[in-house]
Parts: C-alpha cells; sequence; structure tokens
C-alpha cells in the first residue's frame, strides 16, 4: 500500500467558504494508506509547496492527493514540488474542489461531503498510480509553411530570422495571396503592394527560405518534430532555375484570351503568364488548360521566343519529400461568390461587383489602369451603393450564407467609400448596414472620417433588390432608422461578400489530422490561451485559415505562430506527455477500431509473431502506439472492443477504482 | 434619398445652427434625455436624421418645434456634440421667419401665465415664438 499524503487548499475564501476544509480533512486521514492529512491557505504558494515538500520527506510519501482548484490551473504546480523531493510527478492527484465544488454550490454541508467524495476518489486512484517516464523524441530543425499570402510570408520571415530553415508551399505561381491584389490599406491608406513586395522580395532573397511555388501538399505522415511531407511540384512547363522573368514568352503568346484571375476576370492574360509585375518567383507559367501547344501540339512560339530554353511542354508533376519539425497552417480565405443571392442581381448585372472585383477596378494596376469605371460600358460611375453583410451573419440552419461576421468588411467598405468620394467627389456614395463594426487601433476614427469629413451616405437597413433598367441599377432598400423605402438609382453597386476559408483547407487539415469547425476554420487548441496552435501537437495556424482577420492582426497572429514553432524548433529532443495509450498485444484481436478513432494517426499495425503451443509460432496482426504522437485522449481505450488498449495514467483500473470510491458511501 | 431636395433650407438651418448633423452617431441619448419626449412628433435625433436627408419641411410643418422646451439637456448630454436643440430652434426660426408670422403675439401671452411659471419661460417665450 501507498503511503499517501492529503493536502487540502483554502484558496482563501474560495474553496474554504463552502467547504469545511478541517472536516475534509479529518474524514481523508482515515482513508486508507493516508499518512499525513493537512490544510493550508494556499498550497500553491512557495511556502504551501514547502510544506507538501517537507511532509514528502519526513513521512517519506509515495502518493500525494492535493484537494484544491483544477488540475489545468496547477497539477504541473504540484508535480514539479514533487519531482524536487524524489516523488515521479506522476504519483500526484488534484482533487478539484474549487470548480467542480466550491464555485457551483452553496451549501456547506453538502459542499463538504462532496469534497470528501472526491478526496476519497483521488486517493483510490492514487493506490494504483505507477510512476511514469516522459519519453524524448528529436526534432528535425526545419518548418513548413503551407500558404504564401502575408499570413505565410510573415510566419516564414520571422523563423527565418530566428535561423531556421523554412520552406513555403503555395499553390498559385506567386506567393503574395489576396494582399497582392488589394489596392489600399486600411486604416492608413498606404498602398498595399507598396508594403507587401518588399517583403515577397526578403522571402525570395532569405537564405533560410526557400519557396515551392505552384505546389501543393500531397501528404504527411510523422509527428510532432519528425513530420515527413511530399510536395506536388505541379508542372509549369517553363524550367524555374532558367526563367530570368524577362516576359518574353507571354507577350509573344499567340493565346490572348485567357481570363486574368489576378484582375477578377475583368480583362485578359496569355496561356504562358507571370500573375503580375512583382510576382514573386517571376518565373512564368503555361497554363496547361488554354496552351495550344500542350493541347494540340501545335504553336511552340513561347519556346521560340524564349532566349534561355526555359520552356519545356514535357514537363511532369514532381513529387519532392521533405523533413520539418513543425507546420504552420497557412491557407489563407477567399471571398464567398455571392451568385445565389438572386435579389442583389450579381449573376445577371455587370456592374454589380463585389468588393474585391472593386479593389482591382481602382488599381493603379488594374483593368483600368486605377480609373474608377464601371464594368459594362466603361462609364464613370456618379451613383455608388454599397451592401454589406453579403453572406455573413446568416442563419447557418438554412445555409443562406455563413453564420460569422467576416470582421474585415466594415473597414474595407469604409475605405472605398472614403477613396471614391477622395478621387471623385461628385459621387453620391451610399453604405447599406446592419452594424457599423469598427473597434481596432484607429479603426472607429476611421469610419467616423468617411462620414463626417467625406460625406458618405451610411444608412441603417439592408438592400432588397437590384434591378437593372436601361444602364441603371435600381436599388431598393430600407431606411430602418426613418421607416422608410429607399429608391436610389445607381450605377455601381458592390457587395461586401463574406470571408470563407479556401477550399483546399479541409484536405490539408485532414492531412494534419489538426481540426476544424463546422465552417472549415482551423480549430485552436484554446480559444483564449493557445490561439495559434492546432491542438495536434507541431501544428500552428497563421492568418484567416484560423478565422477572419484583417491585415494587422493577420500579420500578429503569424509573428505569434513563428514564436511557437521556434520555440519548438529551439529544443534539441522533446519530452512527450507519458500519459499515452498503450495497446496489450496478448489482448489485441486486430480489429482496427482503435485505429479507425484516432484523430492523431499515433496507431498502426503490424504483423507480429507470437509464441503458440508446442513450440510453433504465430503471425498476428495486433496495434501499437507512437507515444510521440499520440495526445491521450483514450478515444482508442473506448473503442477497443477486447480491453487491449489503456491509457497510462488513466488506466480502466484506476478510473473504476475512482468511481467504486465515489460509490461507496 | 432627398438630399437635394431644399437644399436652400438645409443649407440655412445648417448655417444659423452651427451644427454638424454628420458628427451623430446615432445613439439616441438626445431623444432619452428629452423632458418633452411624449409632446414630440419628431424627437431631437429625428431633427438631426431629418435635416441631414434635407426633410426640412416635414420638420417645419409639425408642432414639435414649438414643444421643445429648449432645455438644452440633449446638447449637453450628447456624446458627440452635435447639439440637436440648436437644430430644433434653427428650424424653428426658419419657419417664423419664413412666414413672416410669429407663432404668438405678445398680448396672447398674460392669459397663458400662471404663477407657477418660471420668469425665465416667459422671457425665452418671447424669443422661441416671435422673430
Amino acid at each position: 500500500m501507498q503511503r499517501i499524503g492529503v493536502f487540502v487548499c483554502h484558496c482563501g475564501t474560495n474553496i474554504a467558504a463552502t467547504v469545511d476544509v478541517k472536516a475534509v480533512v479529518e474524514a481523508l486521514s482515515h482513508e486508507p494508506g493516508v499518512v499525513f492529512a493537512t490544510d493550508y491557505q494556499y498550497m500553491c504558494s512557495e511556502s504551501g509547496q514547502t510544506l507538501m515538500r517537507e511532509a514528502i520527506r519526513e513521512h517519506k510519501l509515495g502518493g500525494v492527493v492535493v484537494c484544491s482548484c483544477s488540475p489545468r490551473m496547477h497539477e504541473a504546480t504540484f508535480r514539479k514540488a514533487a519531482a524536487k523531493e524524489g516523488l515521479n510527478p506522476y504519483m500526484v492527484e488534484i482533487a478539484n474542489i474549487r470548480e467542480q465544488v466550491s464555485w457551483i454550490h452553496k451549501d456547506i454541508k453538502e459542499g463538504t461531503e462532496k469534497a470528501i467524495i472526491l478526496g476519497r476518489a483521488a486517493i483510490a486512484k492514487v493506490h494504483l498510480n505507477q510512476p511514469l517516464q516522459a519519453g524524448e523524441s528529436p526534432v528535425t530543425k526545419r518548418a513548413l509553411v503551407i500558404g504564401g499570402g502575408i499570413a505565410g510570408i510573415q510566419t516564414a520571415l520571422d523563423i527565418a530570422e530566428a535561423g531556421f530553415e523554412v520552406d513555403i508551399v503555395e499553390k498559385e505561381p506567386t506567393i503574395g495571396g489576396k494582399m497582392a491584389q488589394i489596392d489600399k490599406t486600411f486604416p492608413t491608406l498606404d498602398c498595399a503592394a507598396c508594403i507587401l513586395t518588399p517583403k515577397m522580395v526578403d522571402v525570395a532573397q532569405h537564405e533560410k527560405i526557400k519557396i515551392f511555388s505552384y505546389s501543393e501538399i500531397e501528404s504527411v505522415k510523422g509527428f510532432v518534430g519528425n513530420f515527413r511531407v511530399a510536395i506536388r511540384r505541379k508542372a509549369r512547363y517553363v524550367d524555374e532555375d532558367k526563367c530570368t522573368g524577362c516576359g518574353i514568352c507571354t507577350e509573344k503568346c499567340p493565346q490572348k484570351k485567357v481570363p486574368n484571375e489576378f484582375n477578377m476576370g475583368f480583362d485578359t492574360r496569355r496561356a504562358v503568364y507571370i500573375p503580375f509585375a512583382q510576382a514573386v518567383p517571376k518565373v512564368a507559367t503555361i497554363d496547361a488548360n488554354y496552351c495550344t501547344m500542350l493541347k494540340t501540339g501545335k504553336c511552340g512560339v513561347c519556346a521560340k521566343f524564349c532566349g534561355v530554353g526555359a520552356i519545356d511542354y514535357k514537363q511532369q508533376d514532381q513529387i519532392v519529400e521533405r523533413e520539418y519539425g513543425a507546420i504552420v497552417a497557412a491557407t489563407g480565405f477567399n471571398p464567398l461568390k455571392p451568385t445565389q443571392y438572386d435579389e442583389l442581381g450579381y449573376a445577371t448585372c455587370a456592374d454589380v461587383v463585389t468588393s474585391l472585383e472593386l479593389e482591382r477596378l481602382m488599381n493603379a494596376a488594374g483593368p483600368t489602369a486605377g480609373t474608377l469605371l464601371r464594368p459594362s460600358d466603361k462609364k464613370h460611375p456618379h451613383t455608388i451603393v454599397f451592401v454589406q453583410c453579403v453572406g455573413s451573419r446568416c442563419d447557418a440552419e438554412n445555409e443562406k450564407g455563413k453564420p460569422y461576421c467576416s470582421k474585415i468588411c466594415c473597414m474595407y467598405t469604409a475605405k472605398h467609400a472614403m477613396l471614391i468620394r477622395d478621387k471623385y467627389p461628385d459621387t453620391e456614395v451610399y453604405v447599406f448596414y446592419i452594424d457599423v463594426r469598427t473597434p481596432g487601433k484607429n479603426f472607429d476614427e476611421f469610419y467616423r472620417r468617411a462620414v463626417e469629413q467625406y460625406g458618405v451616405h451610411y444608412i441603417k437597413g439592408q438592400v432588397g433588390k437590384v434591378v437593372e433598367e436601361n444602364g441603371t441599377l435600381k436599388v431598393q432598400a430600407s431606411d430602418l432608422l426613418s421607416g422608410e423605402q429607399l429608391h436610389i438609382d445607381a450605377d455601381l453597386v458592390v457587395l461586401a461578400t463574406a470571408v470563407e476559408p479556401d477550399k483546399s483547407a479541409r484536405g490539408i487539415a485532414t492531412m494534419l489530422t489538426a481540426s476544424m469547425d463546422t465552417n472549415d476554420f482551423f480549430t485552436e487548441a484554446h480559444a483564449k490561451l493557445r490561439p495559434v496552435e492546432s491542438p495536434t501537437a507541431g501544428i500552428f495556424l497563421s492568418g484567416v485559415c484560423q478565422g477572419p482577420k484583417d491585415i494587422p492582426e493577420t500579420v500578429s497572429q503569424a509573428s505569434a505562430a513563428a514564436a511557437k514553432v521556434i520555440g519548438l524548433l529551439a529544443k534539441d529532443k522533446l519530452t512527450c506527455n507519458p500519459c499515452v495509450a498503450q495497446s496489450d498485444e496478448l489482448l489485441c484481436n486486430g480489429c482496427s477500431s482503435c485505429e479507425r478513432v484516432c484523430p492523431y494517426g499515433a496507431i498502426t499495425y503490424s504483423d507480429k509473431e507470437f509464441r503458440g503451443p508446442n513450440r510453433t509460432t504465430l503471425i498476428r496482426r495486433v496495434a501499437s502506439v507512437n507515444p510521440a504522437v499520440c495526445q491521450g485522449c483514450g478515444a482508442c481505450t473506448v473503442a477497443c472492443p477486447s480491453g487491449a488498449m489503456d491509457l497510462k495514467g488513466f488506466s480502466n483500473r484506476q478510473i473504476m477504482a475512482e468511481v467504486d470510491a465515489i460509490c461507496k458511501m | 434619398m432627398s438630399h437635394n431636395k431644399n437644399a436652400a433650407a438645409v443649407e440655412e438651418v445648417l448655417r444659423s445652427s452651427g451644427v454638424d448633423v454628420r458628427k451623430c452617431m446615432r445613439c439616441g441619448k438626445c431623444t432619452a434625455t428629452c423632458p418633452a419626449f411624449d409632446e414630440m412628433e419628431y424627437h431631437p435625433h429625428q431633427f438631426v436624421y431629418m435635416v441631414e436627408k434635407g426633410q426640412i419641411d416635414k420638420l417645419a410643418a409639425s408642432d414639435s418645434i414649438y414643444r421643445c422646451l429648449s432645455c438644452f439637456a440633449c446638447m449637453e448630454r450628447c456624446p458627440r456634440q452635435v447639439e440637436p436643440a440648436k437644430l430644433i430652434e434653427a428650424v424653428r426660426l426658419h419657419v417664423i421667419r419664413a412666414k413672416g408670422a410669429n407663432h404668438l403675439k405678445p398680448e396672447q401671452i398674460p392669459a397663458m401665465l400662471d404663477e407657477d411659471l418660471p420668469q425665465q419661460a416667459i422671457a425665452s417665450a418671447f424669443r422661441k415664438y416671435s422673430k
């Protein structure tokens, strides 16, 4: 039998006001194995820990039960204190008599009774506790960043600056992401390209950073510190090492009618193209869907004009395998296509555009060279209506759109309205809103400037109908503050569409075994205290893939994710959580139930030789757990039909002992 | 929207009141604080919004401009310093001056007096109801 010490904490009055701590000490001191029991005002304090350490020493304790707050709060504190006295830290158990007793009960008698029961359960468990040793695994000192937008760029730069190698995998031909398409940035109105492209160049020139552009993640294996990732380098039919980015091929290509996605389809590009002037890497890519040579075998103009022989029509996809210690998801977002809202006329009226489309219509490098002209007749619009919350804040049940607030629309709409009023004062600008949400440094002041200084008409209410009549958009809307229905003849309608996670994110999350919410945003390990980590060890989150956010917030989060990655890569070895699952091979029936429920991919099956009767051997398929990957969630122990799976530190026997202790009155 | 209707009237009201209606955040504190709320058809926040929208004629035709007590509570408490009472006064002056007629004639006043009426109110009545 263990020699057990019991320590009951008052937590000031947090516990002592609702639990008679002296009575708890008295009751628990008679439990089997308890050789020492006491109470103290603050067990977590320096003197509380000293009290515990002295007791371990004097009474030669083999197990400790602390009746205090949640183990999430101070389990580590007490384990550390015990370890200093040479006691295995896993011989310490916490009975949570604060969150589970004093904070939720009012009656002292009831509270005291429950505290005693929880203490008794912890004592019963400690009797069965085994000393556990945390294992170690090495760390590959290189990080992978998936996505080369501003989030991925910032994360990669910060990690590289700390001296670690970083690979960026970007599915498009260039890094830059959505920010590259944006004209100006709020709240300071500086040009997006002016602040983004120097960072893109920094990435390209950094000796620690390698860019895999036009590449996708094929598979992810391994675990924290030891990921093995296969990257598919899609054939771009141009030799990246030879191409100088001179652009002659993009001028000579006879296929001129390819919709230019960078300019949101408002103009065209060639089949061989460089997405924009400041692209990184500055390398041409042949679009196989439009290239005449690749489709019919007849053309070859680009190869003829290329001075360095970089065109290679026979190029194939290549799979590259790389090893990483940490992976950062920075998969970003797309604006929702508002085609499902017939009433807003996006699909039918050329002059109903989305906000990102407007960015290109206002950008100096855009299809109109920065002059705001409406798409249908290339005329200057004199009345512009902005509609906010298109596809955001919808009821999740009826699939009208996204249930969340997209967060950035209020600010970029204020920016658009202000820029238009500034450049074209003869334009009337209306903004229809449900709420104006502009928290953030200098954000509300920015919005008020649009109203007060630039005279943008903000109207509380929504647009109900947009109909085109002889080149005019008839907008029917409500002004809720005056209780009127408004009819506005507009030249251009701009829809602030919801942000949605990039379609590739779901597949990547599956490969990373990183969890996602119902909207396909990556879930953080803790909404408040671990916001840039995925619950899966070694996977970190950067940018909008975790939830809608603007550029300043994205950059902050990207740096935070980098800090977490650096903290991981700086270690030579990782200490594993020893409370992991373990399979009893003699009981395992090879059914794969555990493998299927394991969210971390920690369980593998292999054929093993067992000794049979009469000197025979037999081969059986049995499960084994990789302790470095297992997070100790216990799903497998529940799924296992033969009882072969058990969680160290939370074995079935230990749990049943606790249940028995609780039931034994 | 009737932003260009009554442009001259709007301009006059804005100039004579000195109020910047665009500063209003539509919080409604002016109306929340108004002691004459029950007497008024249009309330202080509506004055601000309707002037912004150019609906001076509606305000001018309403009895609300004479129901305002000119207590200035709305001005005192507005977080944005919009000063609705000045706007109401400006609309009232706009009406009185345009009509060339006073809302009350001095000789009507003695009959309306009672002992509890403060001197201040009597003095201000001359300012409020005649030009």
